[in-house]
């Protein structure tokens, strides 16, 4: 039998839409085979990557992943560790050894590193088929965080804000002059000198998440951002 | 007397007019509406979320539930008394099972996706119409799942088999048997089926064969829905 591809790449699907017939294609991330054609399992973009077909979420909550670096809150201290909100069905645990390079003894007060309803930047060590997580805060860029201000994205646009290799971060940065870090989970961290230049950057990454599935991204932001610091001066 | 002309005028196999709207609530993960003739359903998704009580939680599988509810001026005669009744708690049984198959609920254990089904205004097949409404809200909630869920009421009225039957034909005074399916869209499996009255096998056999096709239409409505707003000009 003949294999036919029947979409293209970036276009948008739902779930249950055949993607390809024949078994000329692999299925991949969102996106499984019946019999002899593939269909996708998730609304989302289709990627073609030679015989291989995927399909990326283009809305959906954060399901925690190892490695993922994501901004967090301390909801509760126990004596195993910190327990961090990271804004996912899923709650994470700090553990002790994992939350500083000091010797902490046993019964020491843990809210002296961190407190209740601080936020930190940590990365997943693990994640089990019950989806326990552990994450750490020994590594770069792992930190509680001071000063600035929150916003919550979509997760599945996050690697959009980010970029290729950081390249639409890095824009924002240069740009706006203000630290911004995000975490995989979509909340993302904005802190500058001047309140206006982060009102900027909040709005910047506003429009990257709506304007995502538009191919000519980083360009676009590039210019458009170019014009509002011009404005400003 | 048999029933000649439907009271509409329609074709006997066809729905009424539908129109379908997905992301109506902003603070949802998913959301969507959907009109079939008069009666319009609305269905919010929220999750993948953390369930509690604790003892409900599976840590092999996510779950599912829904919460379906007319509102208290949906109905044409008087004020319909909210709240969970033995009546909507079975749609939502039924509603939660249609869905059970199509899900992929491996990826989120011990966690929760929550449907709400609300009926502002009814004129028979509600919770047909609330199947289509959820299968457009989960697809925009980027939860994954392999198939669309679409549903329809087909039946008899006096002697004459229909599809999406209104209320004057639900209860038409020389008798009418009123049977909600919902059809999964890649397989064509029945994943809902109820019957209020009588019929037989053979007319039985007809009746579903129609609404099969019936729901290949509304899968057509819930797509256009989806993608509505992704155009890339």
């Amino acid at each position: 039998m003949e294999s036919k591809l029947l979409i293209k790449e970036r276009d948008v699907v739902i779930p249950g839409e055949e993607l390809a017939s024949g078994m000329d294609f692999l299925p991949s991330e969102g996106t499984y085979r019946l019999e002899n054609s593939i269909y996708s399992k998730v609304m989302g973009l289709v990627k073609v990557d030679g015989k291989v077909l995927k399909v990326r979420a283009l809305r959906g909550g954060y399901l925690p992943k190892r490695n993922d670096t994501v901004i967090g809150k301390v909801t509760d201290i126990m004596s195993a560790g910190w327990f961090i909100d990271i804004f996912s069905p899923y709650n994470s645990l700090l553990p002790l050894k994992e939350g500083s390079s000091d010797f902490i003894q046993r019964g020491a007060d843990l809210t002296r590193y961190y407190d209740i309803e601080d936020f930190v930047v940590v990365k997943i060590l693990s994640v089990n088929a019950q989806k326990q997580v552990d994450v750490t805060i020994k590594g770069p860029g792992l930190r509680k965080l001071k000063g600035g201000r929150l916003i919550k994205i979509n997760s599945q646009k996050v690697p959009r804000v980010i970029g290729k290799q950081g390249s639409m971060i890095n824009l924002i940065k240069e740009n706006t002059g203000t630290q911004v870090t995000v975490g995989q989970n979509g909340i993302v961290w904005i802190k500058g000198e001047d309140p206006l230049m982060e009102n900027l950057a909040e709005k910047t990454i506003r429009k990257i998440e709506a304007e995502a599935h538009i191919p000519g991204l980083t360009d676009r932001i590039g210019e458009w951002l170019k014009d509002q610091v011009g404005g400003k001066k | 007397m048999s029933y000649d002309k439907r009271n509409d005028g329609r074709g006997f196999d066809d729905c009424r007019p539908m129109e379908a709207k997905a992301g109506i609530v902003k603070s949802a993960s998913g959301s969507a509406s959907f009109k079939i003739g008069e009666t319009v359903a609305f269905a919010t998704v929220q999750g993948p979320r953390d369930l509690y009580p604790k003892f409900l939680k599976n840590p092999k599988k996510g779950k599912i539930r829904v919460f379906y509810q007319m509102m208290p001026f949906s109905g044409v005669g008087g004020r319909i008394r909210p709240g969970p009744n033995r009546r909507a708690k079975e749609i939502s049984m039924v509603t939660a099972k249609a869905f059970e198959e199509v899900l992929c609920l491996e990826d989120f254990p011990n966690a929760v996706v929550d449907i709400y089904i609300d009926i502002p205004q009814a004129d028979a097949g509600t919770r047909c119409a609330g199947i289509s409404a959820a299968s457009i809200a989960l697809a925009d909630a980027g939860i994954r799942m392999t198939e669309m869920v679409a549903g329809v009421a087909v039946g008899r009225t006096a002697d004459k088999l229909l599809v999406d039957l209104d209320y004057s034909e639900e209860a038409h005074e020389e008798g009418a048997t009123d049977i909600p399916i919902a059809v999964t869209s890649v397989t064509d499996k029945i994943s809902l089926l109820q019957m209020d009255g009588d019929m037989t096998q053979k007319q039985l056999s007809e009746v579903l064969r129609k609404g099969i096709v019936a729901c290949k239409a509304i899968n057509e409505v819930q797509k256009a829905a989806l993608k509505k707003g992704y155009e890339v000009a």
